[in-house]
């Protein structure tokens, strides 16, 4: 009971969880187990069942896409605080990147059929995690697309330019 | 590093320029250049003259004239640096020049960076791309005067590792203790081990306290437009929001009229707004 | 409106044998006396030799789109309203060399164009171009940065000012309190020199009002006779009837109008007649906007800037490296209509239109400021009632 307790309020620390309510903060919690990850390690890859759900405490973890013949292609990178994996979310469960810490990195590890089940039985608790969920991966997908717009890139039609 | 009260342009003088001749170039990126100008004899001490932010009408001879902004102060006598990203026609005859040559400059012009009015503040710096260059010059004041200031934050976003301006700046400002960088790039592979995402990602990340900050912003107008609503969400106002803004000028003292935007001319007025000064600038398109 | 002249002002009355002595004077103390004259269908302003070179007896009809000249009020030498173009050009000029650079050993040594010299008389400038004078004189002289070009030749130049007696097709200037009198205190009109044509039995007449010291010792070289209460009331009378006949108006709030309409759908709507020629600031009398050009010979040793009018119709106008920021006609016609009668108050703290109807007459198209700004409001309006 002492590790959820800890992890309980460690979620209280955690923006996208902060102001879900104590009985929900426990449901959460009580799927939570702490993990570690080394530098370099991987924390899981594309194509693995998605069992899990993380928070990630410390350190830096980015997403990766492997690419036959190539090194491989990073398209994201995720650092204290942010929520980690969302294909636990929707069928068939399947991770869709690699994510790999790249410094000693701390999680919450949640068990993903563990917050499921949870969800299933608690339609109002299943809302609140999809409230605080939803605006994080349209924030990605934003940002996702932001960088497709190649920002910094030299503009089309520069010959005729006049500076 | 000198860095004093914008000069007063003497009407008589308005469109000449003065030649200053190339000491150093140096490559930063692919297309991208410093050039380090040594003023000529009878106007060292007038040249070393400048605020961060303010920028210099360069001019190659026969070719044309550009505005850019000064990216630094080099030593003693009043030399200065430009860094320049070869887009159009001036900026790659610009890039032509090598050590001895000479290059026609007027200004500096325009307002800056409010170092001094912000001092009390923490301050954080988005720069994207290029716009890390007039940004700085302000960087290196606050490190020169660093106990005067809260808590120092520096985020860079760049198109990919191997754009990335100035690195070995970023570098020695991040191995402060009082100073948090931090570097992001659109796209990456392989080893490289920092951020990839968007430099909003960072100000959604990075600690700050609203009420106490301070935002200076550089880069692209998208970019900035993005770096405002991901700085309105921290809380940190359009009143507490400084930009430096781009338009097409040719004169730089608010006579030609080409970089009007609402009630300001940028040249003049700009090209460093507060934003709350501009409101429409990223409401309004093709304003 | 200074109030109506009265004969103690020192006001004359000239007829055209004085005005011709006038011309003579002013040509006799080197000055270039520019004035109206008919040349190729039109009003040009150019040298005159004297007072047979203005346009007697002739007027303009103008409408959007159209001008043309036809016979006037016999003899009337001012019958006319404002000729195609202003003034601006002989103040700041379209087309000049800033300075020249020559190579030197090492690198180049650059030399500023001398400032122009020679005195230049402008003759039978209307009260709304007198107030565009002022409005350059502010860009340019009280702005912060002075330009000693325009600063230069602005010295140089002496005004005589001549009051409307008859509204042109297109022009407003009642509702930009810029005519068709002269509206500002005398003194602080800019002119040297105010006449206002008037008839009483018989020939017209130039009731003349001297302003500044100059034109004070001009008036009192010229063989003129004092001028009578009669006559001071004959000529504010047919100044008032040129205000009663004044047929288009500028909406009075159109300050805010525009400003809070940068958004509105109308700018497409403008967008889709607009050639994007720049007829309008070439005729504009307070467009200021310039270019410059660099060049060198074809040795390369010697190269020159040169300044140029340009216009904000222009893509390369607001280009930056990738392109135009305003690349849509609709910016670009909103960016000069939203400068001319909004962003000038916040910049000079006054408008920048003067009513003078030119780019409503020169547009090829017909396109007219004063009914673009009212249907900014009427569609305001609609859209208001629909919610």
């Amino acid at each position: 009971m002492q590790i959820i307790d800890a992890i309980g309020r460690s979620l209280q620390q955690v923006p996208v969880f902060a102001d879900l309510s104590a009985d929900y903060h426990q449901l959460v919690a009580g799927c939570g187990a702490l993990s570690v990850f080394q530098s370099g390690e991987t924390i899981y890859r594309e194509g693995a069942a998605a069992d899990s759900f993380y928070v990630i405490r410390r350190g830096r973890v980015r997403l990766e896409a492997h690419v036959p013949g190539r090194p491989p292609c990073i398209v994201d990178s995720l650092g204290a605080n942010d929520p980690l994996g969302w294909s636990w979310l929707v069928p068939p469960y399947r991770l869709q990147f690699d994510a790999k810490a790249l410094e000693l990195t701390r999680l919450i590890r949640f068990d993903a059929a563990c917050l499921r089940r949870k969800m299933a039985d608690d339609p109002r608790f299943a809302c609140a995690i999809y409230e605080r969920l939803v605006p994080v991966i349209v924030g990605r997908l934003a940002e996702a697309r932001r960088q497709l717009m190649d920002l910094y890139g030299q503009p089309a039609g520069r010959s005729q330019a006049w500076r | 590093m000198a860095i004093t009260a914008p000069l007063v342009q003497p009407a008589s003088h308005l469109w000449s320029i003065s030649p200053w001749r190339i000491s150093h170039v140096r490559r930063e990126l692919a297309d991208t250049f410093t050039l380090t100008l040594d003023p000529p004899a009878d106007a060292a001490d007038a040249a070393a003259a400048f605020l961060p932010g303010q920028f210099n009408m360069l001019y190659v001879f026969g070719c044309g004239e550009v505005p850019i902004s000064i990216s630094g102060a080099a030593g003693e006598g009043g030399r200065l640096k430009h860094t320049i990203r070869a887009v159009g026609a001036v900026t790659r005859a610009l890039r032509q020049l090598r050590a001895g040559d000479v290059v026609g400059v007027r200004g500096p012009f325009g307002a800056g960076w409010p170092i001094d009015d912000t001092a009390g503040s923490d301050v954080v710096i988005v720069a994207g791309g290029i716009g890390l260059a007039p940004l700085r010059p302000a960087v290196e004041a606050i490190l020169h005067a660093r106990e005067r200031y809260g808590r120092f934050i520096v985020l860079y976003g760049a198109r990919s590792p191997e754009d990335i301006l100035f690195a070995r700046d970023l570098g020695r400002w991040s191995s402060r203790l009082d100073t948090y960088v931090d570097v992001t790039v659109d796209r990456a592979a392989g080893a490289w081990r920092g951020n990839v995402g968007l430099v909003t990602a960072l100000i959604a990340r990075v600690g700050l306290e609203a009420e106490h900050t301070v935002a200076f912003l550089c880069g692209p107008e998208a970019m900035m437009r993005f770096a405002v609503g991901a700085l309105a969400k921290r809380g940190v106002e359009a009143g507490r929001t400084y930009l430096s803004l781009e338009r097409n000028m040719k004169c730089g003292v608010g006579l030609c009229g080409r970089c009007q935007l609402a009630g300001h001319f940028v040249c003049r007025d700009g090209p460093v707004f507060r934003l709350d000064r501009i409101p429409n600038v990223f409401q309004v398109r093709e304003l | 409106m200074a109030g109506a002249t009265r004969p103690d002002d020192g006001a004359c009355v000239l007829d055209t044998g004085a005005l011709e002595q006038l011309i003579e004077l002013l040509r006799a103390d080197g000055y270039r006396v520019v004035g109206p004259q008919v040349t190729d269908g039109a009003i040009v302003l150019n040298t005159i030799a004297g007072a047979s070179d203005l346009p007697a007896g002739v007027t303009d009809d103008q409408e959007p789109g159209r001008y043309r000249l036809r016979q006037g009020t016999p003899e009337a030498l001012f019958g006319y309203a404002a000729p195609p173009q202003g003034w601006k050009r002989f103040l700041f000029a379209p087309d000049e060399t800033l300075w020249r650079a020559v190579r030197t050993e090492g690198g180049f040594r650059c030399e500023e164009e001398p400032l122009a010299s020679g005195r230049t008389a402008m003759l039978g400038v209307r009260p709304c171009d007198l107030r565009a004078v002022d409005i350059l004189d502010q860009v340019f002289t009280r702005s912060g940065v002075v330009d000693p070009r325009y600063q230069a030749r602005r010295a140089a130049t002496l005004i005589i000012a001549v009051e409307c007696t008859q509204a042109g097709g297109t022009c407003f200037c009642a509702s930009m309190g810029s005519g068709p009198d002269i509206v500002a205190d005398d003194a602080n009109s800019g002119a040297d020199i105010i006449l206002t044509e008037y008839t009483t039995a018989g020939a017209p007449l130039l009731l003349a009002r001297p302003v500044s010291g100059r034109g004070g010792e001009l008036l009192a070289s010229v063989q003129c006779r004092q001028a009578t209460a009669a006559d001071c009331e004959a000529a504010a009378e047919a100044v008032k009837s040129a205000a009663r006949s004044m047929g288009r108006q500028m909406p009075a709030d159109v300050a805010t109008l525009v400003g809070r309409s940068l958004d509105h759908p109308h700018w497409e709507d403008v967008a889709a007649r607009c050639l994007g020629c720049g007829n309008c600031t070439a005729v504009c009398p307070t467009c200021f906007c310039s270019t410059v050009e660099d060049s060198t010979d074809i040795a390369g040793t010697t190269a020159e800037r040169r300044r140029r009018w340009d216009s904000c119709f222009t893509r390369d106008f607001s280009t930056l490296h990738g392109g135009p920021i305003r690349s849509s006609g609709a910016a670009r016609y909103r960016q000069w209509l939203a400068h001319k009668l909004a962003h000038w108050w916040e910049q000079f703290g006054r408008s920048g239109c003067v009513g003078c109807g030119r780019c409503i007459t020169w547009c090829p198209v017909g396109i007219d400021i004063t009914a673009e700004a009212r249907a900014l409001t009427e569609r305001e309006g609609r859209t208001d009632a629909n919610h």
